[in-house]
């Protein structure tokens, strides 16, 4: 426990990196995720292929290749970002396949029949998506699109195999000590992922009855 | 909601101007494409000698390849048949009648649910030897994976299970059968076919996971594409480092969509079987109705 107290300032620190790198990892992903499925129903081809192409990929790719590829790859086409940054990019383009599946099912569950009024209604392709399936489709989506990104606070752990200073990595770094520090310290790094998860499982249920909608 | 609802049958005006959209589209994904390929080529990636090592047997690429995704699939298959088993233990045993079973094996569940599977593994390998437990980098990534994703598959087991019928459950009461014969007999061969797609996602899911076992010092897919790397940079310098990569990922991505497109057939051939017919579509919270497979899952590791 004294051993606990003792690094409690690395704990702080490697925390508030998880949870910075959580934002923003989850801001990014949000974005390109809906711009992704809003290109996966538009009516021009090569961006519904490139999309498509886009999903496929990271869906299939085990997050740990992402991550060696933002590190030992960007710098092949010359870009090299720092650490906190890569790992963003790596964390939220990945996420991001999965957030664009999540819309997508919620614009195919939207009824037919709004869109069918909204264009009948003169609205262009745009607007129908942004201003009448886009707001229906997320209230649907709200309990997959929560569940993916309590999954990306999670995975910001593998940020860890890449040395970022991050709550699991401080776990890797401190497991030198003694054993029973170390369970207080595994316990202390599952408590700070439940402080992380759990009141975003609550919030998001909170918010999920809050939008539903009755069909 | 087809995509075709989401916009007009274009008129001539439309179509020129979705035309002039698919040439600027096409010539911006083209652009983009070219800048990468300009910039890889500008730092030698694309020499065709530095690709050739992917395919040279002398140089014991493939068959390090091949040893590593034989290692990988062997993991995946262990961890696969094990988390399935007890996943299926932790669902029946959720919904059991008796509180003292039904509260620890729930609390069991959320915990494994809440924690990254990465911790998990961590403290299988790095924690229990201090308690006396030691185990080999290989049992601490099958334990690690089998832990988390028991805990997931018995949500997507449960799911299945409260969403056959009702009559089906009181119809086998009144036959007069026990609640384990209600529970093997009629609820769970129906739940499980019921969750097939959703099931198979989740063992893709487990499948990418395999490769943490790189931060633990397995030999699956990842880490012996980085000791190859190692390996080749120590003798000639930094020049396959990102061919490497690429043959893992490429390995990757092949077998997971190979997988995937396993569960869309098992998809396709539930809904239309008889046996299945009337059957509602998988309704757990995660999942969504007719569209693909993948997204029931977690998106996790």
């Amino acid at each position: 426990m004294q051993f606990f107290l003792d690094n409690i300032d690395l704990f702080r620190d490697a925390f508030l990196n998880t949870l910075g790198l959580t934002f923003f990892a989850g801001v990014l992903a949000l974005v390109l995720g809906t711009v992704l499925a809003g290109m996966r129903v538009s009516p021009i081809a090569p961006l519904r292929g490139l999309a498509t192409t886009y999903v496929e990929i990271f869906r299939n790719t085990p997050l740990t290749v992402v991550f060696f590829f933002v590190i030992f790859g960007l710098p092949q086409i010359d870009t090299v970002l720092p650490f906190f940054a890569g790992a963003v990019v790596a964390v939220g383009t990945y996420t991001a396949a999965f957030v664009a599946e999540a819309i997508r099912s919620g614009i195919n569950s939207v009824a037919p029949g709004q869109a069918e009024a909204a264009r009948a209604l003169g609205l262009t392709f745009s607007q129908t998506l942004t201003t009448v399936v886009l707001p229906q489709a997320f209230r649907t989506v709200v309990p997959p699109l929560g569940s993916v990104l309590i999954a990306m606070a999670k995975n910001t752990s593998i940020a860890a195999g890449f040395s970022i200073s991050e709550v699991s990595s401080l776990l890797a770094r401190l497991t030198n000590a003694d054993p029973n520090d170390l369970l207080f310290i595994l316990l202390g790094v599952v408590l700070a992922y439940m402080v992380i998860t759990v009141p975003a499982a609550i919030a998001l249920n909170r918010i999920e009855h809050r939008v539903a909608i009755l069909r | 909601m087809s995509s075709l609802v989401l916009f007009d049958v274009p008129g001539p005006k439309a179509k020129r101007r979705q035309l002039i959209g698919t040439v600027v589209g096409g010539v911006l994904v083209l652009a983009l494409l070219a800048v990468i390929l300009w910039r890889l080529n500008g730092n030698g990636q694309l020499d065709p000698a530095r690709w050739a090592i992917l395919f040279d047997p002398a140089a014991g690429v493939p068959q390090a390849f091949g040893s590593a995704l034989l290692l990988t699939l062997r993991i995946a298959a262990v961890a696969m048949v094990t988390s399935t088993v007890l996943g299926l233990l932790l669902a029946v045993g959720r919904l059991s009648d008796h509180r003292w079973l039904r509260i620890p094996v729930t609390t069991v569940i959320e915990f494994f649910r809440a924690i990254p599977l990465l911790v998990v593994i961590f403290a299988l390998y790095f924690v229990l030897p201090g308690f006396g437990v030691s185990l080999s980098a290989f049992a601490a990534l099958v334990g690690g994976l089998t832990l988390y994703n028991m805990a997931v598959l018995a949500e997507i087991f449960r799911a299945g299970i409260l969403s056959v019928d009702k009559g089906q459950r009181e119809a086998a009461y009144a036959l007069g059968m026990r609640k384990t014969q209600v529970m093997t007999l009629v609820l769970l061969p129906q739940a499980i076919r019921r969750m097939l797609p959703v099931l198979i996602a989740q063992l893709v899911v487990l499948l990418k996971d395999t490769s943490l076992g790189f931060i633990i010092g397995v030999f699956e897919l990842l880490r012996q594409a980085r000791s190859l790397v190692e390996f080749f940079n120590s003798r000639f310098g930094d020049i396959y480092t990102f061919q490497l990569y690429v043959g893992a990922a490429v390995i990757y991505i092949v077998i997971n969509i190979a997988l995937s497109q396993v569960a869309k057939l098992v998809e396709k051939r539930t809904r239309s079987s008889a046996k299945a017919a009337g059957a509602a579509p998988p309704s757990l919270a995660t999942s969504t109705i007719g569209t693909g497979v993948q997204r029931g899952a977690e998106p996790s590791f």
